[in-house]
Parts: structure tokens; sequence; C-alpha cells
């Protein structure tokens, strides 16, 4: 019987490691992530985990340390924030390039200057191109869900990649929700025993890591690696169809709200979806075709299936809780412009940037947004194509 | 060597094969090249000794060919050789001369 609690976030992803039990932990405190490590230390020192827990002296050395015990052969865990994630930088492509299975959440939080800890994307979105698998929550639970199925993507044999759960800092990672936790056995029998692949520990079969790779082969190997990249959503509707048979819980590489018949729709991620299908609700209720489209595989980023599940509406709105400075968009807002791109028939794709550095995304900035589509809907004209909400002028 | 196509190569970049730096042939990399003059060679072994890179071959206690397949071209044998009576038992020559 699935036991309901009600938990923050960090607490849930906690207690999600706990329940997998993983042979490394190295791990840097940084806000908002330091509740959910500090956790799992306390699971270590009262021996409820078997996990060697690292304490490392940054996250330089924490990522380091996760790739030289993935490479010997364990199942790697860590946790990470904002400049913990950007210190992580280097070694991101080193365990992604190498394949390394380690499985990070991190806990979204706005980039420093100016210094701020509340949630924003500007971490997570700047880790986009590493490489790594990225699977973005809408709240305890599906951090949680996440968690868990990220182990079995990460070490599935056709992908040995690293994955990211990304949360929002503080609106998810510090708010308590009801949450459905698994049974530790489910869970158990879930990710199954660690199969290892070419561990540095086999004496029998000794292996080298991180060779030097020159022009007459480094396009080889990224060919490679774009060849695993492209079949990763597969494998993410494998483990969730089997995840929903245990749990009851759907999960797809992308949530679809009311978005069959819709005529004006919402692209948005992580927790701000929740707030944005509340209005979506009550414009339906008023009789006018709204929708929305939540990804969750970010990366690798399943443009053919989003194309397709939005070429029909007649205007979105994509909203980016991250911009890129001296760019032309947000960074969701372009893999969706190039997702609609081949498409005949498309909507009319506006961008607005909300909630940085943790300013609250409210129910009236979703009904500006969807009055706005409404009018470009009927009208064909818009009035601007990026903008910034809910700043002052 | 026939180069691997992108569906061979190892996940990873992991190199699975132990000791294979046997397959890869250094000696390409050079562009003078030690010549052994035999007449003027005292078996002395000292350019054995120096080689960095095991590239002098050495058959029955005595001084063999060099191994052009890993010989960089140092030049450290040709430096270090004694001769015999003022005359080196090798010198470097460029390749391709």
């Amino acid at each position: 019987m699935a036991k309901v609690v009600a938990v923050t976030g960090n607490e849930a992803v906690a207690n999600a490691l706990k329940q997998v039990n993983p042979d490394v932990c190295a791990a840097y405190p940084i806000t908002p992530q330091t509740d959910m490590m500090q956790r799992f230390s306390s699971f270590v020192s009262d021996g409820k985990v078997k996990t060697e827990l690292i304490l490392v002296e940054s996250e330089h050395s924490s990522m380091s340390a996760c790739v030289g015990a993935s490479a010997a052969g364990g199942r790697v865990v860590t946790a990470t924030s904002s400049q913990g994630l950007a210190l992580m930088w280097e070694i991101l492509f080193i365990a992604s390039g190498t394949r390394l299975p380690i499985v990070m959440p991190v806990v979204n939080r706005a980039l420093s200057a100016p210094l701020n800890i509340h949630g924003d994307h500007s971490d997570g979105m700047g880790a986009r191109d590493t490489g790594w698998i990225q699977l973005w929550s809408e709240n305890a639970q599906e951090s949680y869900d996440n968690t868990i199925q990220a182990f079995r993507i990460a070490e599935h044999m056709e992908v040995r990649l690293p994955v990211m759960i990304c949360l929002d800092g503080f609106i998810i990672s510090h708010s308590i929700e009801r949450l459905k936790y698994l049974e530790d056995e489910e869970v158990k029998n879930f990710v199954g025993e660690f199969k290892q692949l070419n561990p540095l520990l086999d004496l029998e079969h000794p292996v080298s890591y991180g060779p030097l790779i020159l022009p007459d082969y480094y396009m080889e190997y990224r060919k490679a690696q774009e060849k695993v990249a492209s079949g990763v959503r597969g494998i993410v509707l494998e483990v969730a169809a089997e995840f929903e048979k245990m749990s009851g819980r759907k999960y797809g590489l992308f949530e679809s709200y009311r978005l069959e018949d819709a005529e004006i729709g919402l692209v948005i991620l992580n927790s701000a979806a929740g707030t944005s299908k509340d209005v979506i609700d009550e414009f339906r209720n008023r009789g006018i075709k709204a929708g929305l489209l939540k990804p969750r595989l970010y990366r690798p980023f399943p443009f053919q299936e989003i194309g397709e599940a939005l070429k029909h509406l007649k205007a979105v709105c994509v909203l980016d809780r991250a911009d890129a400075f001296g760019g032309s968009y947000g960074p969701v807002y372009l893999d969706i412009a190039t997702s609609l791109y081949p498409c005949k028939e498309k909507p009319i794709l506006i961008n607005k940037i909300y909630g940085l550095g943790g300013r609250d995304y409210l129910p009236e900035h979703a009904e500006l947004v969807l009055n706005e589509l409404a009018q470009i809907a009927k009208t064909g004209t818009v009035k601007s194509l990026k903008e910034y909400i809910g700043v002052r002028e | 060597m026939k180069l691997k196509g992108w569906k061979e190569v190892t996940p990873g970049s992991v190199v699975t094969e132990a000791g294979n730096s046997v397959e890869f042939k250094t000696g390409s990399w050079r562009s003078f090249k030690p010549v052994w003059i035999e007449e003027n060679c005292i078996q002395c072994l000292f350019c054995w000794v120096y080689c960095p890179d095991m590239a002098i071959k050495v058959k029955d206690g005595k001084r063999a060919e060099f191994d052009y397949d890993f010989c960089k071209g140092c030049g450290v044998c040709a430096l270090e050789c004694p001769g015999k009576k003022g005359k080196k038992a090798i010198i470097m020559i460029e390749e391709g001369k």
C-alpha cells in the first residue's frame, strides 16, 4: 500500500535516493539543495543506506569524484544548484562524453550576479547542452518519481548517460505537498541491481578511461554520442510505462493539458505549469479553447513530437524562467520555435520571460498572457514577440 | 591500420584492450632519422641505455637495427654515441632526403 505523506520536495527526493541506496555520493552543500543532501547524509550516518559519502571541498570536486566512482563501477549520485552546477561545468561534459550514468537532482536557482538564492531556470538552462539527460518536474511527486526513473534511464545499456532531475528551488524544494511514496521493496525491484560497463575495478579486464582522441577519431565518438542521445526518447517512454504499471502514475516525454482541441496555448516548465493549469480551466469554463504543454524530457529534446503536438494551435506563448542575454529569445522558446519550423501550419509564437530570481508567477500573469493570445488568435496581430512580465518599469 | 567508423568505437572512448600502444606506430612523427654505421660501432650499448623509447634493438647481447616504427628521431642516441676514433656510429639525417 502506498504511503501518503506531507513532505517538501527536498525530503521527497532525499527519500528516493535512500530507497535506491546508491554505492557512492559525493556532494557539496548549496542553497536550496543543502537540505536534500543534509537529509541524505543523515541516512548514511544512521546506517539507513550503505552509500559511501564523500565530502568534498567544491562542486568541481564533487562531480570529479562522481566521475571517478562511476568509472570504477559504482551507482553514483550527487545534487546541486546554481553556482554549484556552474562550477561543475567542465566535468559535466566529461561525465556525459565518458557515458557515465550519474544521477543528479538539480534544485533550480538563479545565477549570480546579482546574488540570489531563489528559484529560476538559468542554472539548468545553462547546462542544457552538456550532453546530460534532463527531466523537469512540476511538483514534489514528479521530482520523486523522476528521480527513481532517472536511474533506469541512465543505466539502460543503450543509454549510459548521466541524468539531471530539475525541480524549482524553494517553490518545490522547501514547500510541503501531499506525496505518495513507493514501498522500499518496489523501488529496489524497479531500479534493479546496478549493471557495470567496463568498470575500472575489474582487474581481470584492465581498461583505460579518458584517452586523448585526436582529429582522426573525435568526430566518430561525437557521432556515436549523438546516435545514443537520439534513442533516449524511446527508453524514457519504456521506463515510464513500467513505472506506471507499478505506481499508477503516467509520464510521457511532455504533458499535454487540454491541448488536443486548443486554439491558444502555453508552453511552460516546472512549478509554474501547475499555476497555469488552474487558469486554463477558468478559460475553458468561459468557453475559450486554451491548453498547455509542459516539457518533461527537455534533453534530448523531443522536437518532432512537440512540433506535432503544437502545430494545430493558432497562437502559443512560451514562458521562459531564464533569458539568453544578448541572444534572441529565451531558451525554451528557441527549442519550441525550431520544433515548429518544419511544420506547414503553425501557430503564431510569442515569448514571455517571467519569475527570474524567484519572482512569483501568479494566476493573473497566466490570465494576462492567455488574454493576449486570444487577441492574437482573433486578429493575427502581434504587439510584442518577446517581453518580460511581472517586472516594474 | 584501418580507421574504425562511428558504429565500431567503444562507449565513452574507453580503451578496453591493455597494451595496445604497440599498434600505434609513432615513427611517423620523426623529422630526423638516426642511421647506424656498423663499422664505427664499438658495441658499448650506450644508445640502448639512453633511448627513451626502446627503439634500439639488441640481439644476443649485440646492437641490432633501429625500430623505425617507434623511433621519433630525438637524436639522444647520436649525441651519446662515443663512436670509434672520432667517427660516430650513429648520425642523424633529415627524413625524405
